[in-house]
């Protein structure tokens, strides 16, 4: 067993440059895409802000997930690698940012907010209204942000005080943030994309969601660790024993993806119930199957084959590559989610699976976003959390 | 079996072996080792992680077992299922297709999943155990009960080219090993004496299964049916002819609630009236090219043998047996509404028969749009010929 000291090989560094001038070169060419792809299509581009603002709350909240499982079951493989989580987690912050396109916009997005005199939308209602829909979504950011800076302030307090108490009160915490994760994930998904076709319901979509981001934000914390990694910025302690496990993080997340994606598809296919099957048949007509097919290809075929051996999840460029990859399928998921209701729309331009300038907007600014936060964020903190007491056992994880 | 006691018999050595005390040690043992040795083994109470790398153990290759056996049981299940649904027994189950791909994907998950794991750890147990013997130099050993404990060992095995016993003790006291002892194959075992496949254990099997497969048998096939077990068919429901308390007259079955008729149910209060239901009833079929479709088999099965193919009133029967039908192109049947020819199929008329029993209502009202469609071919009119 190495015997090295992880704070003598340890030592703060500021990020480069490069990363936030990445930032802000992607982040400005998105907004100047998105800002012509609502030029000429503005009711599209409504609909994809709803993917971006998914996709960046998905990639926000779950590496808070990884911290309070980390906490709760004692994992020490992750904790070298937790500041990394927790900086993304700085995410969070932004959300209102992503969210209001979609709140201002909700009249001509959502049916259930224009159609008159459908009696099942009038039983939903005294739920699905726009007021108790704008005020959710700010209850679950407050409790976000709220649980995002407890966890991160004691985690960074521990970095000079070596308090072994502040885990413990962490561990004590995070027994309470997953249910309230579990439930304000899945009250997200329900408001934002199951509302999209409100006569539809699936109990399973809310699990559907999470895992997709779970996997999305393994895939960016992928991203960050290797890089930081390789050019030293984590020091010497984390090797690609490290990078196997998230390797197995995504691999089991894809599965378990395709699991719930497939059981609410075959079930809802088998029962065959008129309330059921439409959202389905928007996702199949129209040329859109093309995208199911492609959608089971990404998020399941390549990850499977990809992933399940040993040596891949040990080299760094596959790894590399798997992340762009699930981070790209998550995307995919997402716009199969959203998108077939903009064609179901009457007043769409095109009714069948087109990519427009906008969704490549919406790619560059999650892209900006997701760096320039991370870069902003880790200003003058240490990149592994040195007052750990599990740091050490971390760094000497083998496989 | 204890190694010392088979020392007597000038027993054949299996392996020297060494105790440690912490993970550290038995890493840097295993390190030593694997420069000189290729056959030898650690045993820890615990999976110490870095091991496989300190041992200098290459990649599993037990995970093609698993891949390997669990993807082909899996396509000869597909092969069964197909068998089964498009060859041997195919039936429409929930309206979905006789190979019905979705449906079956959960079964063949399962058994990929399951031969996956039976037959690695089979094959796991042979390897390492090696089955069918039923037991190893190691099992019962004093090192083997302080490994499973709290102590780490290594196993230097004989069989290893590079090995001799004496270059192997020096090794594991310069290593700092606590307990270092040889261990021998035991005599008995090796010659086989309890082998899996001895006659008495093989018959020992084959009896238990053959023994278990006659008692499922008839568990499921008479046992559920008798008292105590037939709850499922004895069941504190009512059923039609059985009296009940529930009830002021003392039955199960009541009349339906005053006013109300059953689901599906249709009343026609025009039995004795065709000129009433002429009146009051209209065909509820659109002509399609489905319903006339439907109205021709029809017509041809049940109507045709009296009334002729075309309803000429050619009947096929003898006609000294069976009086032949009317035409159906007289100015007087085709003058009818469609309500009066549906009351003469329903209930018949002078030596027709009632044909309510034979054909659905729908039926009916589709051999009544065919009936139309003959009598326009056999009398066009100048309006149809466009």
């Amino acid at each position: 067993m190495s015997t090295v000291n992880p704070s003598a090989a340890y030592q703060k560094k500021a990020l480069p440059g490069a990363a936030s001038s990445f930032g802000w070169v992607a982040l400005i060419l998105g907004v100047i895409l998105a800002g012509a792809g609502y030029a000429m299509d503005p009711l599209r581009s409504q609909f994809v802000s709803i993917i971006l603002f998914m996709f960046v709350a998905g990639v926000a909240i779950c590496p808070l997930f990884m911290v309070a499982i980390e906490y709760l079951a004692g994992v020490v493989w992750s904790t070298p690698i937790r500041r990394v989580f927790e900086l993304m987690s700085y995410l969070v912050w932004f959300l209102p940012i992503f969210a209001l396109p979609v709140l201002f916009n909700m009249g001509t997005i959502y049916e259930w907010t224009y159609l008159q005199n459908d009696p099942i939308l009038m039983r939903k209602a005294p739920y699905l209204n726009q007021t108790f829909f704008i005020v959710r979504f700010f209850v679950i950011w407050i409790v976000w942000v709220i649980f995002q800076q407890l966890f991160v302030r004691r985690s960074l307090k521990q970095d000079e005080t070596k308090d072994q108490g502040l885990t413990a009160k962490n561990i004590k915490m995070s027994a309470l943030f997953i249910p309230v994760f579990g439930l304000s994930i899945t009250a997200l998904s329900i408001d934002f994309m199951m509302s999209l076709e409100p006569h539809w319901f699936s109990t399973i979509f809310g699990v559907n969601f999470f895992i997709g981001s779970l996997v999305a934000a393994l895939g960016v914390a992928t991203i960050a660790t290797i890089l930081l990694n390789e050019s030293g910025y984590l020091g010497k302690g984390i090797v690609s024993d490290h990078y196997y496990n998230f390797g197995s993080g995504m691999f089991a997340g894809c599965i378990f993806w395709t699991y719930t994606a497939f059981s609410q598809g075959m079930l809802i296919w088998y029962a065959n119930l008129p309330e059921e099957t439409p959202w389905f048949l928007h996702r199949w007509q129209n040329g859109w199957s093309t995208i199911t097919y492609f959608l089971l290809f990404v998020h399941f075929i390549v990850p499977l084959f990809g992933l399940i051996q040993r040596k891949n999840k040990r080299n760094v460029p596959r790894m590399l590559f798997m992340s762009v990859w699930i981070i790209f399928a998550h995307m995919v998921d997402l716009y199969w989610i959203v998108m077939p209701t903009y064609g179901h729309n009457p007043n769409a331009l095109s009714h069948g699976p087109t990519i427009g300038i906008t969704e490549l907007g919406a790619v560059a600014i999650a892209a900006g976003a997701i760096t320039l936060v991370f870069t902003m964020s880790a200003k003058n903190k240490n990149l592994i959390p040195v007052g750990d007491p599990k740091l050490q056992r971390g760094l000497n994880f083998r496989l | 079996m204890s190694s010392s006691m088979d020392n007597s018999m000038n027993p054949k050595l299996y392996a020297l072996t060494g105790l440690f005390d912490t993970p550290d040690e038995i890493m840097h043992a295993a390190e030593t080792a694997s420069r000189k040795y290729r056959k030898y083994d650690v045993h820890t109470p615990y999976p110490v992680h870095g091991m496989d790398d300190a041992m200098g153990l290459g990649e599993s290759p037990i995970g093609w077992v698993t891949i390997l056996i669990g993807t082909t049981c899996m396509l000869l299940m597909l092969a069964f299922i197909a068998w089964v649904s498009l060859v041997d027994y195919p039936s429409v189950w929930a309206g979905k297709p006789y190979f019905n791909l979705p449906g079956y994907i959960p079964i063949l998950f399962e058994v990929l999943v399951l031969t996956g794991a039976v037959s690695t750890v089979i094959i796991m147990f042979t390897i390492a155990c090696g089955l069918p013997n039923n037991s190893h130099p190691l099992h019962d050993t004093p090192y083997m009960q302080r490994t499973s404990d709290d102590k780490f060992g290594l196993c230097l095995e004989a069989e290893d080219e590079a090995f001799d016993e004496t270059s192997a003790r020096e090794l594991l006291t310069a290593l700092g090993a606590q307990k270092i002892e040889p261990v021998y194959f035991d005599a008995k075992e090796a010659s086989s004496g309890l082998s899996l496949l001895n006659p008495w254990f093989l018959g020992f099997g084959g009896a238990a299964a053959t023994g278990m497969s006659v008692f499922i048998y008839l568990t499921f096939n008479y046992m559920v049916f008798e008292a105590p077990f037939n709850w499922m068919s004895v069941q504190p429901k009512l059923s039609e002819q059985s009296p009940s308390a529930i009830f002021a007259d003392g039955r199960s079955m009541q009349k339906p609630v005053e006013g109300t008729i059953s689901r599906g149910y249709i009343p026609e209060p025009f039995e004795k009236d065709p000129e009433a239901m002429a009146k009051y009833v209209v065909n509820p079929l659109p002509v399609t090219q489905d319903v006339l479709a439907l109205g021709k088999e029809k017509f041809e099965s049940r109507c045709s043998a009296c009334h002729g193919n075309y309803a000429n009133g050619d009947s096929r029967l003898p006609a000294d047996a069976y009086p032949p039908g009317p035409t159906l192109h007289s100015p007087k049947v085709a003058n009818w509404k469609d309500g009066h020819i549906y009351h003469v199929i329903t209930y018949g008329q002078n030596v027709m028969p009632a044909y309510a029993k034979q054909l659905t209502k729908d039926e009916r009202w589709a051999v009544i749009h065919y009936i139309r469609a003959l009598q326009r071919s056999q009398n066009p009119k100048e309006t149809d010929l466009k």
